[in-house]
């Protein structure tokens, strides 16, 4: 075993040296040829859920394990630890730490070396820390299993950011914030100075500026202690910040590999040139591209290359078998594409896109003014104002916590303990629903957060869409549903779907029959409360690709609800930004993302992932 | 394409398993002896056949009661009503307690608490002794019996209604229908309640298990069908005396009842486990379909 370098300081040079491509000695982490299947059930052959996955990752480097649901991320994360899932086996293939085969270990041999060598920071930290325990005790457990010496317990803290050690140590977990608790994993996973480290979406639950703060110190811990880590996420441009190496999955295969800045300048494969043209970036205005269709799942997989049928570069060749991965740069950046060459060039013109049209300003539909709420003595939102103009939309921005999603609880009515005026239309909105006209309620409709909470699981599509609408308009049946009808097929659903029930459809589709149930009632004003923050990156950019088209067809405002900055750039004309209940900053889009005037507007930007840092 | 509704569905997948296929085996067995009993018993209940506490014979092939009379057609025909009473109870006793549990839950505030507060006051009562208390002021009539037993049920399915229904409340399908300005009872009715079927299910056998032994207990200590009529609950009381001369007089009627409850309980059980998805090979959560929203929870 290499002993640890600890006194590499984590300065510039250091960086640049660990970014130099670690050509000399043996990687760290070798994976060969891993393939997970499932397990044999009765009346179906078991089919692979992640095949031919090899990578390597040397020491003080971190590789990026990028997909979206569903691709077997999260299936290879936890095989790096010897784990499988209930009703997954391996299928063969290695996985060498410093040689080692991990998955020829007993299972004895294993639980020795996982947390000692393997660490592993899971998704949810809250869920991960024990909550009855505390936090020192906790961490001093690490140290009584694996050895060492529990005097380091300060400096393994201080080590993960946290400075002052002694009121974390005597804490619960559920004291601590989100960020601590994940910088209590971190420690802990870093505590035995493992070789290996695997992150599984450490900062998914975390806003912008915790999520920074972790990256930083992510980082930081992996070069001085020239650990490898292998690092998880749905997010490219957290992905982008961090890894030095990335590996693109789709359907349980590696896709594309390669060095992260390559990769996301100019990526080889239409999948990862697909989500590229899915992700909206701050620096300038893209109009976003969903994908069409979603990933096939594990047995039921095309015929050729998995991604085939969805691709825009599809030949006939693709449909015969799956191709190999092709090298298109000296780096050793690759594709399993037989294309993969044209791709790479084609990148740097099509990921742009026009600017988004700005609509001519117009009379106001809503108008929040002096707005501010309380629980108990709590101020919630102070003196809020706000304008939306027909046709306009609006982007409310905001760390989880700020009051933003109170605020659209407010606009449709579900708020009712307010102060301040709300108009719409002319007319001043009572605060409670009970209080508002029919035709105020038609008018105004709301799009929630969570697709798999906001569709009645007992109810078919049609019966769901058509509830608002047998609510507002007495119609004929035939009349009825052809209104339903009209509305799936407006968000892009084919009419069948209406005999569906929601456990059949993805979060995407999902996510499209709660905006019919919105647009089924003909609104003026939309409001959305985070709605793409459960979907995919692809799916994501589909679903505001139909918001703008609805938009611009109906004539709708939007009021959207978001912590997604970027995201803000390519749905919004003008964004107001809120912080702990107070508006701090109002202005078009442009102007506020690009010449701010708050210091928290500045730090949020400054916070957010991006592709190129320098 | 259609679909089950949730109830055959689970009830479905319950009987599947070992578990309630074998307490729909015994509580249907004993079901079946108290509904076709009466036409299959050989003597009229009340007909004096042969001497009081008289040894099994050709003659009573289950020996005579305290009076006399044939412990077999006795047994045959004493049944239904405790089933009939039994289920008429539960149905009222559970209707009843899931109105006030989901009422209390969507509304809250104070309708919430004087709900609530009302079923505490009934809730301090023991079942039985609540019973026996209407029953001894108000005289032993069958009606007040089952209202007895009813009323002693709901508090207890109101509180496991409200829990379940809270949950239900939460989730923003609800809200996205009070936003729409529709009325809370459609509300419970259309979104609230079909979420609520396989807890009101389990806690429809549960109560059930419950009504078949207080009313056979009060039917014991002689509040239910008077003599001569024939009755499990009563007989047992009537025929103690001669336990040792014959024992079938007792050992009958407390076998169907102890059968009939632990019948209901097993199949019960299975109902629950299956609407959990818990044990049970069918419900065995699919690996691919946990693989395919791995992601979403996040």
């Amino acid at each position: 075993m290499t002993a640890p370098s600890e006194d590499i300081p984590v300065t510039a040079d250091a960086d640049a040296a660990a970014r130099a491509p670690a050509a000399a000695g043996t990687p760290r982490l070798s994976v060969e040829n891993l393939r997970i299947l499932t397990a044999p059930r009765r009346g179906r052959p078991d089919a692979d859920v992640v095949d031919e996955i090899s990578f390597t990752v040397q020491p003080g480097q971190v590789l990026g394990l990028v997909g979206e649901s569903g691709s077997g991320k999260t299936t290879v994360a936890l095989a790096l630890l010897g784990y499988f899932k209930r009703g997954l086996r391996l299928g063969g293939g290695k996985v060498l730490v410093d040689g080692q085969d991990v998955l020829a270990l007993p299972e004895h041999e294993l639980a020795k070396l996982r947390g000692r060598t393997i660490a592993y920071v899971p998704q949810d930290p809250a869920s991960a820390l024990n909550p009855v325990l505390k936090v020192g005790t906790q961490l001093r457990e690490v140290f009584t299993v694996h050895g060492g010496d529990p005097g380091r317990l300060d400096e393994v803290l201080a080590e993960a950011g946290l400075e002052d050690p002694a009121p974390i140590l005597a804490a619960y977990p559920h004291q601590l914030s989100g960020g601590q608790q994940q910088r209590v994993a971190l420690a802990m996973a870093f505590a035995c100075r493992p070789r290996l480290i695997v992150l599984d979406e450490p900062t998914t639950g975390l806003d912008v500026t915790t999520q920074r703060r972790v990256l930083d110190t992510v980082r930081g811990l992996c070069r001085t202690y020239q650990v490898a880590a292998v690092y998880i996420s749905h997010d490219l441009a957290v992905v982008a910040e961090i890894a030095d190496e990335v590996a693109v999955l789709y359907a349980g295969r590696l896709i594309e590999v390669g060095r992260a800045r390559e990769v996301f300048a100019s990526p080889a494969h239409p999948y990862t040139r697909g989500l590229m043209r899915a992700v909206p970036v701050l620096e300038s205005t893209y109009e976003l591209h969903g994908m069409a269709g979603s990933p096939p799942r594990p047995g039921s997989r095309p015929r050729g290359c998995f991604f085939q049928p969805r691709c825009e570069f599809a030949v006939a060749e693709c449909e015969l078998r799956q191709p190999d991965l092709v090298t298109v740069s000296p780096t050793g950046h690759a594709a399993r594409c037989v294309r993969a060459a044209e791709v790479v060039a084609l990148s740097g013109t099509a990921i742009l896109a026009g600017e988004r049209a700005e609509p001519a300003s117009d009379e106001p539909v809503l108008t929040i003014s002096g707005v501010s709420v309380s629980y108990t003595d709590k101020p919630v939102l102070r003196d809020v104002n706000l304008v939306v103009a027909a046709r306009q939309s609006v982007a409310i921005v905001g760390t989880s916590g700020s009051g933003k999603t109170t605020l659209a609880r407010c606009v449709v009515g579900l708020h009712k303990d307010w102060t301040g005026t709300i108009t719409f239309a002319g007319q001043e909105l009572a605060p409670g629903v009970r209080r508002r006209s029919q035709d105020q309620l038609r008018r105004i409709q709301f799009v929630s957060q969570n697709p798999y909470s906001s569709l009645n699981p007992r109810q078919t599509v049609g019966q769901i869409v058509g509830a608002p609408l047998a609510h507002f308009h007495k119609l004929g049946n035939r009349q009825h549903r052809q209104r339903i009808d009209d509305a799936l097929t407006s968000v892009a659903l084919r009419a069948s779907f209406a005999a569906r029930y929601p456990d059949e459809l993805s979060g995407g589709e999902r996510q499209r029959v709660a905006l019919a149930r919105a647009l089924v009632v003909d609104p003026d004003l939309l409001v959305c409360d985070e709605v793409t923050s459960a979907l995919d990156v692809s799916v994501q950019a589909a679903i505001v690709e139909l918001l703008l088209r609805l938009q611009a067809e109906r004539g709708l405002a939007l009021l959207f609800i978001t912590h997604n900055l970027p995201l803000v750039r390519s749905i919004a004309d003008d964004v107001t930004v809120i912080s702990a209940g107070q508006v701090c900053e109002r202005g078009s889009v442009t102007q506020v993302l690009t010449a701010p005037s708050h210091d928290y507007t500045r730090q949020l930007l400054a916070d957010v992932p991006a592709f190129e840092r320098d | 394409m259609a679909r089950r509704p949730e109830a055959f569905a689970v009830l479905g997948r319950a009987v599947r398993t070992p578990r309630g296929a074998v307490g729909l085996a015994i509580g249907g067995a004993v079901v079946l002896v108290a509904v076709i009993g009466p036409a299959l018993a050989p003597y009229s209940s009340t007909e004096f056949v042969t001497k009081p506490f008289a040894r099994a014979s050709a003659v009573a092939l289950l020996g005579g009661d305290t009076l006399g009379r044939d412990v077999l057609s006795r047994t045959l025909d004493g049944g239904w009503e405790l089933l009939l009473m039994a289920a008429v109870a539960t149905a009222l006793g559970v209707a009843a307690g899931a109105l006030i549990g989901v009422v209390a839950a969507y509304f809250g505030g104070w309708i919430d608490n004087v709900l609530m507060r009302a079923v505490d006051v009934i809730l301090a009562f023991p079942q039985l002794v609540f019973a026996l208390l209407l029953v001894s002021i108000l005289g032993p009539k069958i009606w007040l019996i089952v209202l007895a037993v009813a009323i002693s049920h709901a508090p207890q399915v109101a509180r496991v209604t409200r829990a379940a229904s809270l949950d239900i409340t939460e989730r923003d399908f609800v809200k996205a229908m009070q936003i729409l300005g529709i009325p809370g009872r459609r509300i419970i009715r259309r979104d609230v309640l079909p979420n609520l079927t396989s807890v009101l299910m389990v806690e429809v056998g549960l109560r059930l298990t419950y009504s078949i032994l207080v009313i056979a207990g009060l039917s014991f200590l002689g509040f239910g069908l008077q003599p001569p009529a024939a009755s499990w609950g009563l007989m047992i009381n009537e025929n103690r005396v001669g336990l040792i001369a014959n024992p079938w007089g007792v050992l009958m009627p407390a076998i169907l009842i102890a059968l009939l409850t632990i019948g209901v309980n097993t199949f019960t059980d299975a109902v629950a486990r299956a609407s959990l998805g818990v044990g049970g090979r069918s419900t065995e959560p699919d690996p691919l379909v946990g693989l395919a929203v791995e992601g979403v929870s996040a």
